[in-house]
């Protein structure tokens, strides 16, 4: 195998498109660009991920129903990366989980390819929160799990989980266990496990939150590089505006209870960016000036309560 | 090394303190035995080879009746576990039924198979069945629900998700619940050895007492506790201390 990461895994992926292209990608009449296959035209293209209408509310007790995700609409473009933030308690997690099949909405659809969501799917794969990594198997066989509950041959298994480790720089460390590993090692052990069972969406949940700024900065620009190079489709939800402006070519603003799609922002900035960027770092404050209307809601609430 | 020699010290010390008491014949020896009395009757005991058919008796009960209550508690375990309505009428049962001391199961073990090897067995199964079982259950509830789901999310469904995922995350948990399950059906054993008079430890205990053989029943004690801290302490503390630095839990 090549030394260079840049040209490892053209067997597993997309030949690798460069960053510049990429940027450009929503700017202009993006999407044929993006699949790789012709279009007829750009208004045809179904919408990898579509959200019709998504409402949720709980039984909470007598006193009645919490309505957690009220009227959701939002349509998400093949290798579209978008981002999806608010405050805390806004059930941006929970949209997450629905569009994962993991949990039922309580009306509307949530639309895959076009095609009604019934469950969970390796098609759509969630990078949880607490990564839900399992401790009784090694990096490698976590990153193998995936493709052997999809019966693939064991040394196929073999050669792919050395391919996505080497993407996520991993792999002199296939033999350990996940708590020999630092926080940013298991983000990345949970992005390779993710990748690994070839996820056309990928779904990620305030990942790297518990990290410190430095691993977090590297993480981010990893994860662009592997979204340049998979072409995969990312939902990215994070409370951290700048990150969202780093990350996404969109950012979905939620308000706090019950959970609506209060703005969207495009981010037309140029890839790949940095965090320190004044376009981002203004991008960011557009967006902070919104959501803190938002922030102020959740807050009175956890103070009242 | 530290923790050794002061382990050291307190023994010594605790032995010293009998020795002078034995030395100062406040009670009659027979009553109260010097520590070289007991000493010499763990001697003999081993000497005449009692000690170590008693020992392979009880040890072959044991493992006999423990493995039968581990099989069966995981079964119970998983399936009171897994179905709402079991839990709340066997679950609720067996709460209920862990309140009764093992040793209250043996004149229902006589009726029903005699002074044989299988009452034994009968009551070192019902002493432990029911810890490894609600061990089990709690374990089942307690683990991580993300592991679940990331199993679900990752296409393990049905079968496969229980056995690649559901099993091996609630390991730590079997692992306890088989130490308390090991407990239990020790206490059972030796106190229904006590009652059935059948070889084993339970029963040279007994023989002491019936020959007010003092030395010999505190040679016996010593045996039991020994045996039952090396399981104890060494198989499964070992065992649960290696899982919870592997699972990351330690």
């Amino acid at each position: 195998m090549s030394a260079s990461p840049q040209s490892s895994y053209p067997s597993i992926i997309p030949p690798p498109r460069r960053g510049a292209v990429r940027g450009n990608v929503f700017h202009g009449k993006p999407v044929s660009s993006v699949l790789e296959v012709p279009l007829p035209a750009v208004d045809v293209v179904v919408p990898k991920v579509a959200l019709d209408n998504i409402s949720l509310s709980y039984t909470t007790s007598a006193k009645g129903r919490l309505i957690a995700l009220d009227n959701i609409s939002l349509e998400v473009k093949p290798g579209e990366f978008v981002c999806v933030v608010g405050p805390s308690g806004c059930g941006k997690s929970t949209l997450l989980h629905l569009i994962a099949g993991l949990q039922p909405q309580t009306s509307g659809t949530v639309l895959v390819d076009g095609k009604p969501v019934m469950g969970p799917g390796t098609d759509r794969i969630l990078i949880f929160q607490e990564l839900g990594l399992f401790p009784w198997l090694t990096v490698g066989g976590n990153v193998e799990f995936g493709m052997k509950m999809k019966n693939v041959p064991k040394a196929e298994r073999k050669e792919k989980v050395e391919q996505y480790l080497r993407l996520v720089h991993l792999s002199k460390f296939r033999d350990s266990y996940i708590h020999q590993l630092s926080g940013g090692m298991r983000q990345r052990v949970a992005l390779a496990r993710a990748l690994a069972t070839g996820p056309d969406v990928l779904l990620m949940d305030e990942p790297f939150a518990a990290l410190d700024a430095q691993t977090r900065d590297l993480l981010h620009d990893e994860l662009e590089r592997i979204w340049s190079e998979t072409g995969c489709t990312i939902i990215f939800v994070t409370h951290n505006v700048r990150e969202a402006a780093r990350l996404g070519d969109r950012v979905v603003l939620m308000t706090f209870r019950p959970g609506r799609v209060k703005e969207e922002f495009r981010v037309n900035l140029p890839r790949p960016r940095h965090m320190e960027h004044p376009d981002v770092t203004r991008m960011a404050r557009t967006v902070l000036e919104c959501l803190r209307e938002e922030i102020n809601k959740s807050l009175e609430a956890e103070y009242t309560k | 090394m530290k923790k050794l020699a002061k382990q050291f010290i307190f023994y010594s010390a605790l032995i010293g303190i009998w020795a002078l008491l034995a030395k100062l014949h406040i009670w009659p020896p027979y009553l109260f035995p010097p520590p070289w009395g007991v000493g010499h009757a763990l001697w003999d005991g081993f000497a005449d080879h009692s000690f170590w058919i008693g020992i392979a008796v009880t040890m072959k009960r044991m493992l006999i009746g423990y493995s039968l209550s581990v099989a069966l508690g995981m079964v119970l375990g998983l399936g009171v576990s897994s179905s709402k309505f079991l839990e709340e009428t066997v679950g609720g049962l067996l709460v209920s039924l862990q309140s009764l001391p093992s040793i209250c199961w043996i004149p229902l073990a006589v009726l029903w198979f005699g002074l044989t090897e299988k009452a034994i067995l009968f009551v070192v199964l019902m002493g432990s069945l029911l810890s490894v079982t609600i061990a089990m259950e709690d374990g089942r509830k307690q683990m991580p629900k993300i592991y679940g789901m990331a199993g679900r999310n990752l296409g393990a469904s049905g079968f496969r998700l229980f056995w690649s995922v559901l099993l091996p995350a609630s390991l730590p948990f079997i692992v306890n619940g088989m130490k308390q399950g090991w407990a239990f059906a020790w206490r059972s054993l030796i106190q229904a050895e006590m009652i059935f008079l059948s070889l084993g430890l339970g029963q040279l205990l007994m023989m002491g007492r019936d020959l007010s053989d003092m030395s010999q029943v505190l040679a016996v004690m010593i045996l039991i506790i020994c045996l039952g801290y090396l399981v104890d302490g060494l198989i499964f503390r070992t065992m649960e201390r290696r899982l919870q630095q592997k699972y990351g839990l330690a």
